[in-house]
This record gives C-alpha cells, structure tokens and sequence, in this order.
C-alpha cells in the first residue's frame, strides 16, 4: 500500500489549562473517505483545527505528517498552501472583503506555492462559475462580503464551494451538515462527492450518522474523550444512530 | 512554532521609506517668531499692505492665545515656537518660469515620493495616454514650486495656482474669501498659520465650470527645524464642481516638525467640493516614538450656497500627532456636509481627529463615517461635533463611528457631541469597537493567506466604505499605504 496521505499518531492537544486531544492516532490514505463521530465535547473539532494549526490550540506531544511531511512545523498558510483545507464549523464573518476578491487571493497564493501559474481575472471566474453550478450557488454571492448577513446554509454551502475552488489533497470537513436543511445536505453532500478522487482524502467530523448516508465513507471512527476508541465501516455509523454511543463507550472501558 | 502575535511584532520594524532628505540649498529667515518675522515673509512675498495687516492682526491675537493642551486627547512635550524656522525657501526661489528651471533636486525628490506615475508625469507637463490628467501643484517647505496644467484649466475659467501667486494676481479673490470660512482668529494654530502662512495653494472655479482634471497638491517637508504652514484656499461658485487631492510626506528628523496648515472650501450654490487627502507624514521612531510631524491643522468648509456639497475624505496614516477636524458649515439650504476617514496610528503615534458639521439651512444632510486603526502603543481619537441650528429645519444627519484594535497597547476613543436645537431634525449614530479576531486571521490564513495579508486584506474591508469614496488611483495608493504603515501591528 503506498504511503498514507495523512499520518496521527499520540497525538495531545488542548488549550492552555484543558487537555482536549489524550492520544489520537489515525491513518488516512489518499482515495478515501473517513468519518469521525462522537458526542460533543469529545474532541472533533479541536482535531480537525489541530491539524489546520489553530494557534490557540497547544501540541503537547505526538506528530502529524502530510505527504510525509512534519505538519506541525508549518504555519497554518503553508498547511493551507501544501493542501489541507478546512471547512469551518462557525464560518468567520470578513467586512468589506469580497468573496471573489477573498477567493482569488486565496487561490493565488496556494497555486504560486505549488508552482502554478497565477489565475487572472477571467481564468479566476470561470473557476468561479463551474464550482459555483456545482454547489447550487447564485452569482450574487461572489460580491458579497464573506459570510456576512449568510444564512448559516449558505455559509456552510460556501465552504465546500471554496473548498472545490481551492483544490486541496486533504478536505477537512468540521460538522458542514449541522444547521442544514434536508434539501441544502444533499446539495453539500453532492458537492463533496464529486470531490471524491484517488489522491484526495476526505475527513469528515459529524455528529450524525444522516449525513454519511449522502457521503458514504470508506472508514468511521468514534471519539471518546480526546481518543479514537472505535473504527469500523459505514455500518458502525448506523449501529451508532441506533444505539448511542453508550455501548461503545462500555466497550472501550472494558479494553482499558 | 512562532505565535502570530511575535510574528507580527518582527514585521513592525519597517522603516519609513520617505525619511530622506534633500540637499538643495536653502533660502531661510532666522529661527524664531516675531513682527519682524512676519514682515519679512510677508515682504519676501511682495505682499500688498492688507495682507501684511491681517498678518499682523493675527500675530497679535496669537501672542494672547494659548495652546489648546487641555481638550485633545494627544500628549507632547512643549513646542518652542522661538526654535522653528518660519520661512525656508530653495535657493532661487519665487515661481519658476518652466519647469527646466526647477531644480533637479526637487524634481528627484518628487520622484522617490513615489507620485503616481500619471501625476509625475503631470509634475512635468506630460500628459499619458489613458490617465485622468491631474494637474499638480507641489509645495517644497515653504515654496509652491510646480503648478502643471495652469494653461489647460485656465481656459475654462479654472485658477489654480499657489497662494502667493493669487495674491498677485487675483488679489481680489483672495482678499474676498481668505479667512472667511477659518477667521484669523479661529484657533491657536490657525492664528499661528494666518500670521506665517508662507504657501500653498488656491483653486477658483468659475461659475458652471466642472473642473476637468484631479487637481492635487504634494507637500513635503525638506528643511530642517522649519515649520510647514499652507494655505489653502478653494472656491467653487455657482454650479461648479471639483476634486481636490492632498498628499503628504516628511523626511525622518528627530526633532518634531510642526505642521500646521489651514484649508477653506467655500461652495456657492448648487456647486460641489471633493476633498481627499492621503497624510505619510514622518510619523517618529518606531521605538522610541521620537521625532515625527506634528500635525496641527484646521479645514473647514462652507457650504454657502442652496444644494452645495462638500466631501472630506482623508487617510490619514502618517504623523506623531494628528490634531484635525475638516469640518462643514451648512449654511445654504439642502447643502449636503461628508466626512469619510480612516485614521491608522501604528508605534506611538497619536490621532484626536474628527469632524464638525454644522447645520444652519433647511434640510441640510450630513454622513460622518469613521474608521480608527489603532496598533502598537498607537492612541487613536475620534472626536466629533453634530450641531443642530434652530433653523435647520429637517436636517439630518448620520454618523457611524468604527475602531479596529490590533494589539494589547493601543487605545480606541470616542467623543461623539450632539447638539440639536430643531425638533424636526433627525441624527442617527453608530459605533464599534472590535479587536481584529484570531478566528478571522486564522481563516484567511487557512486558505493560504499570509499573516499579512490577512492584516491588510481585513483592514482595507474594515475602511472599504471610506476607500469608495477616493479617486481610483488614490485609493490604490492609500491602500498600499495602509499595508505598509500596519507592518508588524498585530500583538
């Protein structure tokens, strides 16, 4: 098997007085599609910023290597610029900043990073448009400010449409289902499946099985108290909506 | 990993790109302030008797003013107004009769300033195919040296020129407006600038004319010790319109250089003025907070005229101290006062800028809109005046007051004043403060923006609705300006 996109292992985070993350290890390889569920507060999201590099976050012990590469030594831009994309749980709210103007700069940035020619404005906007069909998105949105005065669904509609304009290797994707009508899950899960492809992997934090029934993963992880306990394939997502995450936390306690 | 916070205090230390000095010889009066003093300018400027009188006349009232120490919220060490140099001229000085004759010096000078090309170039008298002409009268210390384009306006009617050279040859014009919007004895440092003013620039627009061209000034202090007093004098009559830009720099002294200008507008009816203003002044060592202009100066307009307009918009990025209010008196009914700035004090730099406007007319409108960047040690001020006369009737007015804070250090005010006297009058006023977020850096910087770009590109969205208002190329310029004045901000 070749060499894992993405590679945790030990690894512990948290903020200055509060230990969130007590050993996480987890493999991903490129091609495929992983999901983490747990309850609140297990530690999702905290992963998923860790490995963009949230600076409020403190790495206490443990590695993260992309590509082969030591993560946690690069600043979130170059994280960002090597591949790793997140799709927020909160999308920040910018004023006066366009989201084409944002997206291009963005865009740019990472491209001149990986030794492609920069976009100009007419390449930038048919980029805009194909991605733009993709998601169901009306033209208006690339004037507006970002993710200022968006519904919570179109905030989170945006992030997975800048996540196919960016064109990352490795999709974080943090609770984009919570908020979401039936009718915007599908149109967000459509936009994610096409970015399905052998050398991109797909990280998904959730806390309901719904979603994955749109996204179907390759593998399901469940999170208890800042560690995976639990990995199995899609049907331990369903086993989890049925049941709770009570039996597997028993389950993990007994193996302690 | 460095935090954001240290990264961002090791860009601080930029320099200031435009702290070179000029060596060009000086034509100076002897340092210190007195009768004498300001018979000489007056005399240097072959001035006629009335003007010589309302000099003295302002001298005078100054010798009993005081300082105002007590209501700005900026603190310095006192000034020795005996130690400035009121009068500093290039050698061979007086209106150069082409543009061969200035010298090269200067010329170079105005070239590192980095003038936008289209206005360098208007600097000598060429005019680039698909640039708006901008016609430039540039001022070196004291001294109007180029006025580009003279022939073109003149044809319309248009007069801009220096002070000085109005005064020879429109004297009355000159005498007719000079101290009718600011009064000789207005306040300290306008009295002061009223008795010393040694240049700057006029512009009279006659009636129906609409100015084809961005007219603009670029002043820059040279000498050392001297004092940079304008005067600027803007009429627009009936009907007429225009667009005025200001540019500012200093080279780096370690003495604080006093700067204190006046600017009247007066706007007859139905005519309107643009005023914009970029200020790069010297703004001190970045650590110690030593040296850096002293930015005195007082602008105001008068909208005496029915559906007259006046517009301030300012950037104002430079400067030890920027004391300012380009302020609107709303005297013709349906006359509409703006006031649109963004005001950034990085290091030690201190802001108490605002605006006054004044409704006196009938359903007279004014917008204040405010933008303060506070960063490093910076102080920065918004003080403001909205007063409604008894006979405003239906006037409105809007104000919206913003401050960004990029570090631990810095401060934010506010001092917003309303005073309505006209029951059918409306005001509304907004304000904010925010601290620049980590979660909106750490999503710029999640899509591969640098830590500063994500500053800058926050920034120029926090002062877009004050950019909107500038003439394209100088909003391109005050943006480049903002980024480089923030460098190293965050902490």
């Amino acid at each position: 098997m070749s060499s894992p996109l993405l590679e945790i292992r030990n690894l512990h985070a948290g903020l200055k007085d509060k230990q969130i993350l007590k050993g996480v290890d987890l493999t991903v390889h490129a091609g495929e599609v992983h999901a983490i569920m747990g309850k609140n507060g297990s530690g999702k999201s905290t992963l998923v910023n860790v490995i963009m590099g949230r600076e409020v976050y403190e790495v206490t012990q443990g590695e993260i290597r992309f590509d082969g590469k030591d993560l946690l030594e690069m600043d979130p831009e170059e994280r960002a610029r090597e591949g790793v994309f997140l799709a927020f749980q909160y999308p920040v709210e910018i004023p006066g900043v366009s989201t084409s103007y944002f997206l291009k700069a963005a865009v740019n940035a990472c491209r001149k990073h990986r030794g492609l020619k920069e976009l100009d404005a007419a390449e930038m906007i048919r980029l805009v448009k194909e991605k733009m069909a993709l998601l169901k998105m009306d033209n208006s949105f690339m004037n507006r400010a970002i993710n200022e005065g968006f519904s919570g669904g179109e905030k989170k509609r945006n992030e997975v449409f800048q996540m196919a304009v960016m064109d990352p290797r490795l999709c974080l994707m943090d609770e984009t289902d919570s908020g979401l009508d039936i009718d915007a899950l599908k149109v967000v899960a459509h936009g994610a499946n096409t970015l399905r492809r052998p050398d991109r992997a797909i990280l998904i934090v959730t806390h309901y099985q719904r979603v994955l029934e749109y996204i179907i993963p390759d593998f399901v992880h469940v999170m208890i108290d800042g560690r995976i306990v639990k990995s199995g394939g899609p049907d331990l997502a369903r086993q989890l909506e049925r049941h709770g995450y009570d039996w597997v936390e028993k389950e993990a306690a007994a193996l302690v | 990993m460095p935090t954001a916070e240290a990264e961002i205090q090791e860009l601080a230390s930029r320099e200031y790109k435009w702290g070179f000095v000029t060596d060009i010889e000086a034509d100076s009066a002897p340092p210190g302030l007195n009768e004498d003093i300001v018979r000489l300018i007056s005399a240097k400027k072959g001035e006629p008797q009335w003007l010589l009188d309302w000099r003295l006349k302002a001298y005078r009232h100054w010798l009993t003013m005081q300082e105002p120490h007590h209501w700005g919220k900026i603190k310095y060490p006192p000034i020795d107004y005996q130690s400035t140099i009121y009068y500093s001229a290039p050698k061979r000085a007086g209106k150069y009769k082409s543009l061969d004759d200035v010298p090269r010096e200067i010329l170079e000078t105005y070239d590192r300033l980095g003038i936008p090309l289209n206005e360098r170039a208007a600097l000598l008298g060429i005019q680039q195919e698909g640039h708006t002409p901008v016609a430039v009268d540039a001022v070196f210390d004291s001294v109007s040296v180029a006025t580009t384009f003279q022939k073109q306006l003149a044809e319309k009617g248009i007069i801009f020129c220096s002070i000085s050279e109005a005064v020879q040859n429109h004297p009355e014009l000159v005498q007719k407006y000079l101290g009718s919007v600011v009064p000789y004895s207005d306040n300290f440092f306008a009295t002061l600038n009223s008795a010393v003013f040694t240049d700057g620039s006029f512009v009279y627009v006659p009636r129906g004319v609409r100015c084809p061209m961005e007219l603009s000034t670029y002043f820059r202090i040279n000498a050392r010790n001297t004092g940079q007093f304008e005067r600027t004098l803007i009429i627009a009559d009936e009907g007429a319109y225009v667009s005025y830009l200001e540019g500012c720099t200093a080279p780096q002294r370690d003495e604080n250089q006093l700067h204190a200008a006046v600017v009247e507008l007066i706007a007859h009816d139905d005519a309107t003025i643009k005023y914009s203003t970029v200020q790069n002044w010297y703004p001190g060592d970045p650590v110690t907070g030593r040296g850096g202009i002293y930015n005195f100066v007082t602008k105001r307009g008068r909208c005496a005229g029915r559906n007259s307009k006046i517009t301030w918009t300012q950037v104002e990025t430079g400067s030890a101290i920027t004391w300012k209010y380009p302020s609107c008196i709303l005297q013709g009914d349906n006359s509409v006062g703006e006031f649109y700035s963004v005001a950034l004090t990085n290091h030690y730099q201190q802001a108490d800028t605002g605006t006054k406007m004044i409704h006196i007319g009938k359903n007279t409108r004014s917008t204040i809109v405010s933008k303060g960047i506070s960063a490093g040690h910076g102080q920065n001020t918004y003080r403001g005046l909205v007063k409604i006369m008894r006979g405003a009737e239906n006037s409105r007015n809007y104000t919206q007051c913003d401050s960004l804070l990029l570090s631990n250090t810095c401060g934010a005010h506010t001092e917003p004043y309303i005073e309505v006297r006209n029951p059918t009058s409306k005001c509304e006023h907004e304000a904010s403060t925010s601290k620049i977020g980590e979660d909106q850096l750490f999503y710029c910087r999640s899509r591969g923006l640098s830590l500063e770009d994500a500053i800058n590109l926050i920034v120029s969205g926090f002062c877009k609705d004050v950019f909107r208002e500038l003439p394209m190329e100088f909003a391109v310029e005050a943006q480049k300006l903002l980024g480089v004045s923030l460098e190293g901000s965050v902490g």
